[in-house]
């Protein structure tokens, strides 16, 4: 449980565990049923419509200009958005 | 006058085409009746009077040089979830809290030419997970035909406006019937379009393979207009559909439906579903019987009992993914106390989730996780294949499926709020829907009677192949017109 907390990064206060461990290997639980349909020759579907590969010409597009674009952020430095050191000394 | 809040799109903008009202004066008439209601209904989050009253007399210019559209004038309501331009956006979560985007949706561009009003957003499940709208971190809504009880959800306060007559159209979005089951609970048209027709270009992200954007209104000719001026290819959206839009409006027709097959999927009556459903539901398949429609009462889908499963695994996969931007450096809620940037993030997700959207994120994670993601992710992925087949080997025989939207009527207020897998069930008939990309609408078809009195709305759902909406709406509307339980209004 704090391991999936933790790749998820979602801090879980530590009466929380139980109460979302027991709800999550209930609904775990009801997954298997697809344990019993056979899907041999069922190719996944990952989305419904018959489109692939998506492009456009790499031309430059209107954007937001920075202020814009920094306008939400909560710390920013020099038109950058700022965070704590992420590496350690 | 004081009808205003009651008309129908259709009926306000005749008014306005005759000048018999203006759109300032029904924009006026809304805020009085949401400033009456809102404390009590909880519908919308943000109202937005001023700008609503600017673009009103934009309208009124328009209507006046005769350059107006079915819509110019009309005032609506936008979820939450949907960006708007400087307006505070914040998916019912305390981690948008302070968020305002700096650029409009797609849909709501679309809307803004076509001259509508938007009265505010709409409060909503967390990021659009939920079915009774009692995960939004600002209060629960409440449904106007019994307060003590929800409206559905995800899309709360969207159906509890347009059903209490605080907005002439409403928009939502439906990733697992978050339309179609608040619009059946709250006695109003809630219509999900067909997987890419409405751009999802500014609709903060759910289940990207899921989510489409769609109306409520107070008809099914009301829900064909807004569709209509929201749908259509858009090149920010990379699963936008390059397909011609057609003049829904203009192709409902009458109460005639020779001819029309109709299927009825019998997976779609489940065990436990409550009998005034069942009964509302089968009287308006009769009743579509006795307007001509060919129906066949025996049609099977038997992969239906899976959709569930399928549903809330790749639902909560695409959601882990979706939701890794929330954290606290770009916008909204931030930690800000903690040692290290690892901490401020966990704290700042900890803090800024609520307990459904944690329990979401926790789910995908662990079912994308190394050495699950075959038996779960990828699995779910080919039982979905096996639903789009047996809908699509259904649509060889049957121009639509018709079923019930919700297996009951609205429940009460934290009657299911901490039984997750019991919520979940209240989707069962809507989910399979957004798995296969289909379009599907709910319409009301009458009303049950709970032990405690109240008087409760029922949906039946009409269901239609890829980009076949206009035969759902032809098929919806022939039904309501004769039906004639559209437009009821609760006593508020």
């Amino acid at each position: 449980m704090l391991h999936i907390a933790h790749l998820a990064r979602v801090g879980i206060a530590d009466d929380e565990v139980d109460h979302f461990a027991g709800q999550l290997s209930q609904i775990l639980e009801y997954f298997e049923r697809l344990g019993q349909v056979d899907t041999a020759d069922a190719p996944p579907t990952a989305h419904t419509l018959p489109l692939h590969n998506v492009w456009r010409e790499d031309e430059t597009e209107p954007c937001l200009d920075p202020e814009e674009a920094l306008a939400n952020a909560p710390l920013q430095e020099g038109g950058l958005f700022r965070v704590k050191a992420i590496l350690d000394e | 006058m004081t009808d205003f809040p009651w008309l129908t799109i259709t009926e306000a903008a005749e008014l306005l085409r005759r000048r018999e009202a203006s759109s300032v004066d029904l924009t006026q008439a809304a805020f009085e009746r949401i400033g009456r209601l809102n404390g009590e209904i909880n519908a919308y989050l943000t109202l937005t009077e001023q700008q609503a009253l600017e673009q009103a007399r934009r309208a009124d210019e328009r209507l006046a040089k005769g350059e107006a559209g079915p819509l110019t004038g009309i005032p609506g309501a936008i979820k939450d979830v949907i960006c708007t331009q400087g307006v505070r956006t914040t998916a019912g979560s305390k981690i948008l809290e302070p968020f305002v985007p700096p650029y409009d949706s797609n849909v709501m561009t679309l809307l803004k030419e076509a001259g509508i009003v938007m009265l505010g957003k709409t409060n909503m499940d967390e990021f659009a997970m939920g079915s009774s709208g009692e995960n939004s971190a600002y209060g629960p809504a409440r449904n106007p035909w019994a307060l003590d009880r929800v409206p559905g959800g995800s899309s709360s306060g969207s159906a509890a406006a347009v059903a209490a007559g605080m907005a002439y159209f409403a928009l939502g979005s439906d990733t697992g019937g978050s339309i179609r089951q608040p619009a059946a609970l709250s006695g109003v048209v809630g219509m999900k379009p067909t997987y890419g027709r409405v751009s999802r270009y500014g609709l903060i992200a759910f289940g990207s393979s899921l989510d489409q954007i769609g109306p409520f209104t107070r008809s099914v000719k009301d829900a064909a207009l807004v569709f209509e001026a929201i749908a259509g290819y858009d090149g920010r959206d990379s699963t936008s559909a390059p397909v011609e839009v057609p003049n829904f409006a203009a192709a409902l027709g009458n109460d005639d439906l020779a001819g029309v097959r109709v299927g009825v999927p019998r997976e779609y009556f489940v065990e436990g579903m409550d009998p005034q459903v069942r009964e509302a539901v089968t009287a308006g398949i009769n009743q579509m019987i006795s307007l001509g429609a060919d129906v066949d009462w025996e049609v099977s889908l038997p992969s239906t009992p899976h959709a569930l499963a399928v549903y809330y695994i790749i639902a909560p996969c695409e959601a882990s993914a979706n939701l890794a931007r929330f954290d606290g450096v770009k916008y909204g809620y931030a930690y800000q106390d903690g040692e290290s940037m690892w901490e401020n993030m966990e704290k700042t997700r900890q803090y800024g989730f609520g307990a459904e959207v944690k329990r979401r994120i926790m789910l995908g994670t662990y079912a994308l996780s190394a050495g699950y993601y075959d038996a779960y992710y990828l699995k779910a992925q080919k039982v979905r294949t096996l639903i789009r087949r047996e809908f699509d080997a259904a649509f060889e025989n049957y121009d639509v499926l018709v079923a019930p939207v919700s297996p009951t009527p609205a429940f009460k207020i934290g009657e299911k709020v901490d039984d997750p897998l019991q919520m979940y069930l209240s989707d069962v008939c809507t989910i399979p829907v957004n798995i296969a990309g289909l379009p599907g609408i709910s319409v009301p078809c009458g009303f049950a009677t709970a032990e405690d009195g109240a008087r409760l709305p029922i949906g039946l759902q009409v269901i239609a192949k890829p980009f076949d909406e206009a035969t759902m709406l032809r098929v919806a509307h022939a039904y309501e017109q004769s039906a004639g339980w559209s437009g009821k209004r609760p006593v508020i």
